[in-house]
Formats: C-alpha cells, structure tokens, sequence
C-alpha cells in the first residue's frame, strides 16, 4: 500500500504565536518577524513525518494541523 | 405594455449611471424588461437549464474574486441539503460604490437575480445583505420587497439583512458567520460556504451585481449577454472612478475599455496621470507610462498581475504622491483587520509603518527591501484573503514607485506634501 503523503497546515486564528513548532521542526518551520510560524506547504518528507507529529502534539494552542491526502 | 427586445448596447444595468438614479418602481420595471422568467417552482429542485446559460454566458463574480459564477452554482446545488442564497450587497470596498448605486437605482434587478440564482441552486431561503449604513440602498430594497410581497411575484420570501459596517464583512465566510449569529469575522475554512453556510446549509454567496447580470443574462440568453466585454470578461461592468477626474462616480463600461479612454470619459487627463489603482484598495498599481492603452479586463489586466477587481480604478495625478496614498491605504487595511490572525494583525501594522517611513523620507536603505519580504511573508496567512490583498498593494507600490522611494529619501522628506514640484522620473518627457 501507497503511504499517504501528510502536509502541516496551520489554524491562523488559533495560533498565538508560541513557536514550539520551529524549535521542533526547523526543517519544515520557520518563524516570521513577528513570531508567527511560516509552514512549508509542500508534502512533509518521511523522515519528517514523525517529528511532525512530535510538533503537532507540542502546539499548545492545537492551531497546528497535519493533513493526510 | 410589451418590453421592448432586448436592450442593445451601454448601458444594461444602470439607467443614467447617476447617484441621483430614483429607484425603479416593480411596475417600471416589468414594463421595460417584462417579469423574471422563473420557473415557478423550486421545489422541482435546481434548473440545470439556467446554470448552463450562465456557464455559456461566462459570467463571473462581480464582487472583485471574478470566480465563474457557474461553477459556484453548481457546487451548490450538488450539495447533500437544499441550499441558501445569499445576495453580497456589503460593499465595504471604501473606494467603490456601485453596488450601492445599484441597489438603489435597480433593486428589482438584482431581485430578480436573487430569485433566479434560487432556483437555478433550488434553494427555498434567500437573504440580501445591504450594509446598514447605505440609508438609501437599505430604503430602496425595503421597497422593492415590499412591492414583490404585495404582488406575490415571488416563489420564495425574501430576507433582507442590514449587515454591519466594514471592510471585511464581506468576505463570505465572514458574512456566513454574521448570518448565524456571530461576530461578522473571517472563519478558518473548510468547510467553504458552498459546503457548509448559513445553518449549516450549503451557501452560494453571491455579489449584487453579479445577480443583476444573471437577471439580464436568463432574459436575452448567453449570445446577447456575450455582446459586451472580452472572451474571458463578459457582459458590461459597473466601475467606480476616483481619484485626479472631474467627473468621478459609477460607470457602466464595456471590459477591455483601454485605461486612457476611461479617464478621458470621466473628465481626466491621461497625460497628466501617473498611475492607477486598479481593483480596489487590495488592487495593483499600474504605472500609466506603460499601461496608458491597456484595456480595463480581467483577461488584459491579467497579463500584468492585475485584475478589475471590484471594478475600482482611483486615478493618481503626476502632481501626487503615490507613497502618501499607499501608506494611507495599508494604514486602513491594517485598521480593518479582524485581528484574528497574527501575521495579518502585526504584519500589516509593521508595513503601513514602513511605508509611512519611505513617504517621510525617513528610510533606512534596506526599508524597501524589508517591506518587500514582509509583503512576501504575510501573503497567504490569514484565515481570510485580507492580508494577501495588502501584500498584492504593497508590492506594487514598491515597484512602480520605486524612483519615488529613492527621491523621497535623498531629499528627507515628501516634496508633495511640501508643496513643491514632484520628481522628474526616467519617463517624464511628456509632462510639461
């Protein structure tokens, strides 16, 4: 079976700027002048794929979201 | 008495394209366009018939998304519950006024359109959206419901909503949450309102004139409505004109009409301007140096990352200063946010003041460049399109103003604002 590709989204009204996300994951997130995460919009790589997770269940605002396709 | 054929030619949907428009009464109306050609029964479900017309036709979104208006009803009415119209009439664009102007002169034109978008979808409930504060639209529509409720003309009742002020109640997840009870603010979507709306029903949110084409466009059919505007823009187009004319105010235009003759219709002179905006305040800058014979549609203002928008078009005069109106705007835009969305609340804050910077004179060498990576950064971050339509301003003010950013700063101030001449650019020759 084909593994299903994941993308990170974020809620933008939920999210209050804490920044765990990029500590977690600076691969994928980087955060802008204001302290607010700037997500790669493009599949999360499979070695990624659990430390995505990790960042997903860090957020403590829930405002980060994995998508499965 | 008959109508009498189709109308050919400007205009369609005004009659003068004056704010002084009295509204047309229902008999008036009937009498020169003859009754809404309704089906009569919506609870046969939705009228295929009508959605291809309209697909034909290519009318798209008036309400400056320009979406084709086609595919939006057929989201709709393949939705799992019947459906609810919505008619955009909020207008908080502050640069536009001609859905006001429509309501006002037209109501049972774009009443007609309401009920013929009902049961094109097959929706059983329907709600026109008129901002609160536009006394007279809201006094106009009031009427209009009353004549069409006095004469049974309609097979569904319509709601009127006097929704509140501002520049984002009009974004339709923003507008559906008003409708259901809450702050009329932006939602994190999906689902869309096509999906998920007013009571959870499937939504089809709809601009007020975009309605009023539909119900020209279901009378005289798809080839009569093709007659005016381009391939990829048909059917007139209400433009509200701003800005360094005489005459500003609503006109009816036919789409592809080049820039230098709508200026000259509105009492300007195209010599003697420097840019426009183009859209509305989450529009583009085109520099008229280059773009003086372009035509006003979205397929030619396409092909430079512009697009007619809401139909705005705010002329800037060579004697103005084209970083003074963008700060002015990007403080607005800044003020209207919903404040729910941290790139949008703080990033349009830090812009507006950057650009205030660069009009004063008073930037850093990098200011531009940091403004341009801001704009950059804040696209595409909200939960609504707010803030990627400042970023869309910003960016083009940047570039087309970018000889004023680096004359502003040589001299530590705005020479405009001071009164004095305004910078000769590269392409000034024909001033004089």
């Amino acid at each position: 079976m084909r593994q299903r590709r994941v993308r990170l989204r974020v809620n933008p009204i939920t999210c209050e700027g804490h920044g765990l996300c990029a500590e977690l994951l600076p691969e994928w997130v980087r955060l802008d002048d204001w302290g607010y995460p700037i997500v790669n919009a493009d599949p999360v790589p499979p070695e990624l794929v659990e430390h995505a997770r990790r960042a997903v269940a860090a957020c403590p605002t829930l405002a980060l979201l994995l998508r499965l396709e | 008495m008959a109508p009498s054929g189709p109308p050919v030619g400007l205009p369609r949907l005004l009659r003068s394209g004056s704010r002084s428009d009295a509204p047309l009464r229902l008999s008036a109306h009937v009498e020169r366009l003859g009754p809404p050609p309704l089906g009569g029964d919506v609870r046969r479900g939705p009228r295929e018939a009508l959605i291809r017309a309209v697909d034909a036709g290519g009318l798209r979104g008036r309400g400056g998304s320009g979406f084709p208006m086609a595919r939006k009803l057929r989201a709709v009415a393949d939705g799992a519950r019947r459906p609810v119209v919505v008619a955009n009439g909020t207008e908080g664009e502050p640069a536009s006024t001609k859905d006001k102007l429509l309501l006002q002169s037209a109501p049972h034109l774009v009443l007609d359109g309401v009920m013929l978008a009902a049961e094109a979808v097959g929706a059983r409930r329907a709600i026109v959206c008129v901002e609160q504060a536009a006394r007279r639209a809201v006094l106009s529509m009031e009427a209009a419901v009353d004549e069409r409720r006095a004469t049974r003309l309609d097979p569904i009742e319509i709601e009127l909503a006097a929704a509140p002020s501002g520049y984002v109640v009009g974004e339709e997840s923003a507008l559906v949450r008003w409708l259901n009870g809450g702050p009329p603010k932006p939602t994190f979507v999906p689902p869309r309102p096509f999906e998920k709306g007013v009571g959870g029903r499937p939504t089809l949110v709809q601009n007020v004139e975009t309605l009023a084409h539909l119900a020209l466009l279901a009378r005289y059919g798809p080839d009569w409505f093709r007659e005016i505007g381009t391939p990829g823009h048909a059917g007139s187009a209400l433009v509200t004109v701003s800005g360094a004319v005489s005459r500003p105010g609503v006109y009816e235009i036919a789409p592809g009409t080049p820039i230098a003759e709508m200026i000259t219709a509105c009492g300007g002179a195209p010599d003697d301007a420097r840019a426009i905006l183009v859209g509305g305040y989450a529009g583009r800058w085109l520099d008229l140096d280059h773009h003086l014979q372009l035509g006003l549609s979205d397929d030619q203002l396409g092909q430079v990352g512009a697009s007619l928008g809401a139909g705005v078009v705010v002329v800037l005069p060579r004697s103005g200063c084209g970083l003074a109106e963008t700060t002015r705007i990007a403080r607005y835009l800044a003020g209207e946010s919903s404040g729910q969305c941290g790139p949008c609340v703080n990033g349009l804050e830090a812009i507006a003041a950057g650009l205030d910077q660069l009009h004063r004179g008073q930037s850093g060498a990098g200011t531009a460049a940091t403004l341009r990576r801001w704009a950059g950064d804040v696209a595409g971050r909200g939960a609504c399109h707010h803030p990627d339509g400042a970023a869309r301003l910003v960016a083009s003010a940047l570039e087309v103003f970018s000889d004023d950013i680096d004359w502003h700063r040589r001299h530590g101030r705005c020479l405009v604002d001071a009164g004095g001449p305004r910078p000769a650019t590269s392409h000034a020759g024909r001033s004089g």
